[in-house]
């Protein structure tokens, strides 16, 4: 009970640490902020564009991801092949990518002067500097969270599960419809949430491929950014807005699961 | 971080080979980052200091400085910022250390030759925030534009970048058709980019303006750095990048 009692304190010195360390930071935002300049940036035209910008692309990404991302995942959860780990090492390499990386990448890839860019461009479409890039970009930094989420999420359904829909006639389209999604949910919803979080604070790829213009592709981090030299306080009420829809996303995501695909909501 | 403040025994102390080099920071425009790095190992070298170079878009390393970063000498592309920090008591008297070209930047192979033809409509332009120096030139220009000719460049504005670089790169990867920066920027492509020489009477007067900041631990030897922009191997540098001297 001895050594245990130093121990134990030593733990709790480090949690204690880590959680002023991680929430000081958003304490001063709200602290630096009123709720009157909150709303007062609220009303700023800049804002709101930036604020509507944002929740659009990242709703159209995650629909991509979720649409693309379920099936890939379930694949790769559920077959073996040589080659499977390389594969998923490629998907989750975007996780580690610093975004400006990411931003170099896809300009490379997909930008005007990029390897697809004449093919892009053929096809009449635009990405750089339009809000479709802003999507683009979204996307590449925010799917492999979703990717590797549900890839667990569909690794651990009891096989047998499968199995039974099959020998009932079902098909594997229909089972997995059916039988894995709803079984794999928490652990979905788990992971379009990290995703969410993750493109609602998207930065650096978007500035470099997609630009910044109101309304067009400066959405709330990027605005943000524009604010931090010229009105800090302007600066800080957007801040403090995209704390509280990334709180509220988490928040309602534990609620909705009752606590146990993002790790336990209960202590017990 | 705590900056060994406490090393800084003494600024003067040149000679002393042993002692530990100086650390020096120094927050510069980002149009000036070809320059420095040229120039500022040469200056630490002599004046055995380690110079940690800072570049960005002027008014964020001002606001830097405003929230207290530990910087000693801040070097902008305006004259402004420096005066509005020396209001503030948190630069010393600023000096106008070189001048600059403000121009229209195009890709190399652009048909593009005159401000007319960026009025064109369709034609993708970028231009600098409005809270950078780059872009406060760019929207004093326009201003003296006829009016009709201003609305259609503005309209035609795709993105609006926190710095020069932002700008530079979106034209080098060819996803804008123009953009407005200096003319160092357009050097320091090499060849990637031309530089479209404005009319006289639209040209903006594009002067850089630097200070010691006033909390700095190495104020002499942050003074000796300003001095070298305008008369030394930095005050070189920036020649040959393109700027002009001081008036």
């Amino acid at each position: 009970m001895r050594t245990g009692g130093w121990f134990a304190v030593s733990l709790t010195l480090c949690l204690a640490s880590a959680l002023a360390f991680l929430t000081l930071p958003i304490i001063a935002i709200f602290a630096d902020s009123s709720p009157v300049d909150l709303i007062d940036s609220l009303g700023e035209r800049g804002a709101v564009d930036a604020l509507w910008l944002s929740l659009r692309t990242t709703a159209i990404s995650i629909a991509i991801i979720l649409l693309v991302g379920t099936p890939a995942a379930y694949l790769l959860a559920t077959r073996a092949f040589r080659g499977k780990s390389v594969i998923v090492t490629l998907i989750e390499l975007p996780l580690v990518l610093p975004p400006a990386v990411a931003g170099i990448g896809l300009l490379a890839a997909v930008g005007p002067a990029g390897i697809l860019g004449g093919a892009i461009e053929a096809a009449g479409i635009e990405l750089s500097l339009t809000t479709a890039g802003v999507v683009v970009a979204l996307t590449f930094v925010a799917s492999p969270f979703y990717l590797r989420q549900a890839m667990a999420a569909f690794g651990a359904v009891d096989r047998s599960l499968l199995d039974a829909s099959r020998t009932l006639g079902a098909s594997e389209a229909r089972g997995f419809l059916r039988v894995m999604i709803p079984v794999a949910v928490p652990g979905l919803v788990a992971g379009a949430a990290l995703a969410l979080g993750r493109a609602l604070g998207e930065f650096g790829a978007t500035l470099m491929f997609a630009g910044s213009f109101q309304g067009v592709t400066q959405t709330v981090p990027l605005a943000i950014y524009d604010r931090f030299s010229t009105n800090f306080d302007s600066a800080l009420a957007l801040s403090g807005v995209l704390v509280a829809v990334s709180g509220a996303i988490l928040l309602s995501v534990k609620l909705v699961q009752g606590g146990d695909a993002l790790g336990g909501w209960q202590t017990e | 971080m705590a900056v060994a403040a406490g090393c800084g025994d003494d600024e003067s102390s040149q000679g002393a080979d042993s002692s530990p080099p100086t650390r020096l920071v120094v927050s510069a425009a980002a149009s000036m980052t070809e320059a420095l790095q040229k120039c500022a190992p040469r200056f630490g070298e002599m004046e055995n200091a380690d110079v940690k170079l800072s570049f960005a878009g002027s008014d964020e390393l001002a606001a830097q400085i405003r929230q207290a970063a530990k910087v000693d000498v801040y070097a902008a592309a305006n004259a402004k910022l420096p005066d509005d920090l020396h209001a503030d008591g948190l630069i010393d008297t600023p000096v106008v250390f070189a001048t600059n070209e403000f121009v229209l930047a195009v890709p190399k192979d652009s048909d593009i030759d005159s401000i007319d033809d960026v009025t064109k409509k369709g034609t993708k332009v970028v231009v600098g925030s409005q809270s950078v120096p780059i872009g406060s030139y760019t929207r004093e220009t326009l201003a003296k534009l006829p009016p009709d000719q201003e609305k259609s460049i503005l309209a035609n504005v795709r993105s609006e970048e926190p710095d020069v670089r932002g700008i530079v790169g979106k034209l080098t990867q060819g996803a804008a058709d123009a953009g407005f920066v200096y003319v160092t920027d357009v050097n320091a492509t090499t060849g990637e980019l031309k530089a479209i020489k404005l009319p006289d009477e639209l040209e903006p007067e594009v002067q850089y303006g630097a200070g010691v900041v006033t909390k700095s631990a190495q104020p002499k030897l942050a003074k000796r750095f300003v001095d070298g922009l305008t008369d030394g191997a930095c005050a070189d540098a920036l020649q040959e990048a393109g700027f002009g001297p001081a008036p």
